[in-house]
């Protein structure tokens, strides 16, 4: 009993933590693009714009819910209520500062990959059920971009693996103690954050909802409530992501002299701004380009930085006698 | 120690979900019961504290089932997708093998001699390693290269050999 109240009020806490940021996360985004592209942004709701997403999400949930006649009722249902389940579930290991971390299990990033890998699920069938040809290539869009860039992501991660020797995130953090694995693993960074960028499918690989060539891919038929699951599970897919890379790359909540949670959140708002930024740079990349990028290159620089880090724990090993 | 009162529903949920796989008649429906069958297996696996094969069943298995999907969507002739998973008339033989096998499987349960008490296993994931690539490391890389030959075969068939 007592640890089903615990349960619940973790969950609480993780729902509040990402709605609140999501919330804001969705008027930087904008504001963002905007001072990128050197145009206002929102600006009329509330000073400087900061009540547009609060109206924008009143506005949707007045919305009619309408469900296509032609559509897998169910399913269709299903996958907008079921979507923000792995994209909650990954909280629960992420160490949010200092002794912080739901549940630290000692499998704690392999469960992290192992749930997140659920999520293309959800947004197939999303995509399937609506008996939209537009929603249906997204959705085997989403499912051929996400399966194959998950390959080279679970690969650089290995060498973070190899070096703190866990899957424990507090061990990972610990082992980041006197040098961040960033400095360390600076190619396993990138590739973890090419990669990751494909999982969200955010620009430049936006390719599963490409306006110009289909619509809003997997939820071109949602409206209203349903459209906001998605597109919230979106975001907190990336503030997980930005975490994830915050406590494997950049030190985790370790850092002088401010409290632990806030160098936490300093450094993940960091990271969320680097995939604003690749997202509001670069053009989309072609399907073709995408699926070739992934395996003549990703894959077999990541191969080489597994081997390379094996190396190197060699020789400092046999250094040290 | 596993509770009784949490396995068997569980147990009961895996079967009536596994016995949805085989009766939907939309062969995507079946291939999302599928999940829910890996997920329930999963939770089993949780409960006997084997965290690394729940996770991977999740990973390998559930994650994937979304490639079935595909697949299922590419390869399905039929117009009518409520019709693409159609059964035939074999249900009396089929029945048979099931029970062979149930037995076979009851059988191998009742006489095994490894119980659930005695293994204490703190480190699973280490213990499967130190297996993988100690003791089993040749078996390991044969079952690796089987797969291997299987896939690349299996493109050669659906592609042909160019000459």
């Amino acid at each position: 009993m007592e640890n089903i109240s615990k349960g619940l009020v973790y969950f609480l806490y993780v729902v509040a933590f990402v709605l609140l940021n999501i919330m804001y996360l969705i008027y930087l985004e904008r504001k963002f693009s905007a001072f990128l592209q050197q145009r206002p942004g929102p600006n009329r709701v509330g000073p400087r714009g900061l009540m547009q997403t609060l109206v924008d999400v009143v506005k949707l949930f007045s919305k009619e819910d309408i469900i296509p006649e032609k559509a897998d009722r169910w399913v269709f249902r299903l996958a907008s209520l079921l979507v923000m389940v792995p994209a909650l579930l990954v909280y629960v290991v992420l160490p949010f500062g200092k002794n912080m971390v739901i549940a630290d299990l000692n499998l704690g990033l392999f469960y992290f990959l192992a749930v997140a890998s659920l999520s293309s699920v959800f947004v197939l069938m999303a995509g399937w059920g609506s008996r939209n040809k537009f929603s249906l290539l997204g959705g085997m869009r989403v499912v051929a971009q996400v399966i194959s860039y998950e390959i080279p992501m679970i690969f650089s991660l290995l060498g973070i693996v190899m070096l703190s020797g866990s899957l424990k995130m507090t061990e990972i953090v610990s082992a980041q103690s006197k040098v961040w694995f960033v400095f360390l693993q600076p190619v396993a960074f990138v590739i973890y954050f090419i990669a990751a960028t494909a999982e969200l499918n955010r620009g430049p690989f936006d390719l599963p909802e490409g306006e110009q060539e289909i619509i809003a891919g997997p939820f071109t038929e949602y409206s209203g409530i349903r459209y906001i699951m998605f597109y919230m599970a979106e975001y907190t897919h990336m503030i997980a992501v930005s975490a994830l890379a915050t406590t494997l790359f950049l030190g985790g909540p370790s850092g002088p002299v401010l409290p632990s949670w806030l160098w936490f959140i300093l450094k993940t708002y960091f990271m969320i701004l680097l995939f604003m930024l690749v997202r509001w740079t670069f053009p989309r990349i072609r399907l073709d380009h995408m699926m070739n990028f992934n395996w003549k290159y990703l894959i077999p620089i990541s191969l080489a930085n597994i081997l390379l880090t094996g190396i190197g724990i060699q020789i400092f090993q046999l250094m040290k006698g | 120690m596993i509770s009784p009162y949490v396995f068997w529903p569980i147990a009961v949920l895996i079967v009536v979900f596994a016995i949805g796989v085989v009766h939907f008649k939309n062969i995507v429906h079946s291939a999302l019961m599928l999940i829910l069958t890996f997920v329930g297996v999963a939770v089993v696996f949780i409960l006997l504290e084997a965290e690394f094969l729940a996770f991977v069943q999740i990973l390998v298995y559930a994650g994937a089932i979304s490639i079935l999907i595909v697949f299922a969507v590419m390869l399905t002739r039929r117009i009518d997708m409520n019709e693409s998973n159609p059964f035939n008339k074999l249900r009396w033989i089929s029945l048979i093998f099931c029970l062979g096998f149930f037995g076979l499987i009851v059988r191998i349960v009742l006489t095994s001699r490894i119980s659930y008490e005695k293994l204490a296993v703190q480190d699973t994931m280490g213990a499967i390693a130190d297996g993988l690539f100690g003791n089993y490391m040749i078996p390991f890389e044969v079952a690796a290269i089987l797969l291997l030959i299987a896939i690349a075969g299996a493109i050669i068939l659906t592609k042909g050999v160019k000459d």
